[in-house]
């Protein structure tokens, strides 16, 4: 794979299609500025801040767009809030749509076929095979991002975090736990 | 087209396998191969929706037993040969043996970096008013396109209900093929665990999918 590869860069490179330090800088870029601390620190600023929150479910774009740390999103962001009545998963079934602003690179297994596949129709075997499980009573929706709408879980706040920063709050805040496949961490867990 | 990367509802393919502490990239190959798709995009060779095509459209075979980095590799080098940007002869010497094909943005350089870290626009401006509203109840069509699609085969002849108006998009399928941005209102709809799965289903279960107006007919 590795000389495939490199034959077809040599080969958009000798064409003048790409110049290779160009390459460089978007990888680079993608190592350092896009992961899920980005959205961790939109999730503690909902938890943190109502009015924030509102605006975020409201029109998650705009309401992430107004936090200058966070990378531009483009078009349409949806953020999707937990509640003790209703569990959100997103799942992209044809392909691995994932707000990358957000969470960075999607995972492997959000790429694979096991959970593209079954996502959509036993949610509660796939989050049993991330070690999770929902009072039955739970109703679980699932997201197929089918379109160019980006979907960001907002989770519940881990209870014992009165009075806690935003900052210590958005290290409790998993990966999974805003794509809908985890919880955020309890405090006091070891990080 | 109804091809394998069409997953949902498949059964087979095992446990879900998270990987701890996984890296960005497994092997620097797969970080070059992102970075390409990225750039030649960027350049105007193709649209985001015409890639997708070209990974759906690898042999199933191919498609299910290659790595994610693989199926971008194999469908941007297919897509190229097809638009006419890289030759045959080209991948056979491994060097560019034949003369470019000007690009519709030209040369992607280092000034051109930053536009790829920033999502494209989708949203665009309607022509025609929306035919549905939240709370409707529309069937997604029993339509089988053999080209591109969003709309996933295990929704099809099922009714749901419109959920949300995300206003009018760019269409992919029409997109894919080239054949313009076409836009279309798109809607999340929202669909039973057993309207999709049967009476056995887990009745706590709702499924959405965004679907554009063409999908959709009144139930």
């Amino acid at each position: 794979m590795e000389l495939r590869v490199r034959a077809l860069e040599t080969i958009l490179t000798e064409k003048g299609y790409i110049d290779p330090a160009a390459l460089d800088a978007i990888i680079q870029a993608y190592e350092t500025r896009i992961g899920p601390h980005n959205g961790a620190q939109v999730v503690a600023r909902a938890w943190t801040d109502p009015a924030f929150k509102r605006a975020l479910l409201e029109d998650a774009t705009r309401a992430v767009s107004t936090l200058g740390h966070v990378s531009r999103v483009g078009d349409h962001l949806v953020a999707v809030e937990n509640t003790a009545q209703r569990h959100n998963m997103v799942v992209c079934t044809l392909c691995s749509c994932y707000p990358w602003e957000m969470l960075g690179l999607p995972p492997v297994w959000y790429k694979a076929a096991p959970y593209r596949s079954r996502a959509v129709k036993d949610p509660r075997g796939v989050l049993a095979d991330f070690g999770v499980s929902l009072p039955k009573e739970t109703e679980i929706r699932v997201w197929d991002s089918t379109a160019e709408t980006r979907f960001l879980v907002l989770p519940m706040r881990p209870e014992g975090t009165e009075g806690w920063s935003e900052q210590q709050l958005a290290a409790l805040v998993t990966r999974d736990s805003m794509i809908g496949t985890g919880f955020p961490k309890s405090p006091g867990a070891p990080s | 087209m109804n091809g394998v990367h069409d997953m949902g509802g498949m059964d087979g393919f095992g446990k879900v396998e998270p990987e701890p502490n996984e890296p960005m990239f497994h092997t620097e190959w797969e970080a070059r191969v992102l970075a390409m798709v990225r750039a030649m995009g960027a350049a105007g060779a193709f649209n985001i929706d015409t890639s997708r095509y070209y990974r759906e459209a690898l042999p199933p075979h191919v498609y299910l037993s290659s790595s994610y980095y693989k199926k971008w590799l194999l469908g941007l080098e297919d897509l190229l040969l097809d638009k006419g940007f890289i030759a045959a002869a080209d991948m056979a010497a491994g060097h560019a043996v034949q003369p470019p094909k000007p690009l519709k943005r030209g040369k992607f350089a280092l000034e051109d970096v930053e536009r790829v870290m920033v999502r494209g626009q989708f949203g665009r401006k309607p022509a025609a008013d929306p035919r549905f509203k939240s709370g409707d109840r529309v069937r997604a069509k029993n339509i089988h396109p053999v080209t591109h699609t969003r709309l996933p085969r295990y929704v099809r002849g099922h009714v749901g209900v419109i959920e949300r108006d995300h206003g009018c998009h760019v269409f992919p399928d029409s997109a894919a093929m080239e054949a313009g941005e076409n836009p279309q209102w798109l809607y999340t709809v929202v669909f039973g665990g057993r309207e999709l799965w049967g009476d056995d289903a887990d009745p706590t279960v709702m499924i959405s999918i965004d679907a554009f107006e063409p999908y959709l007919e009144p139930a």
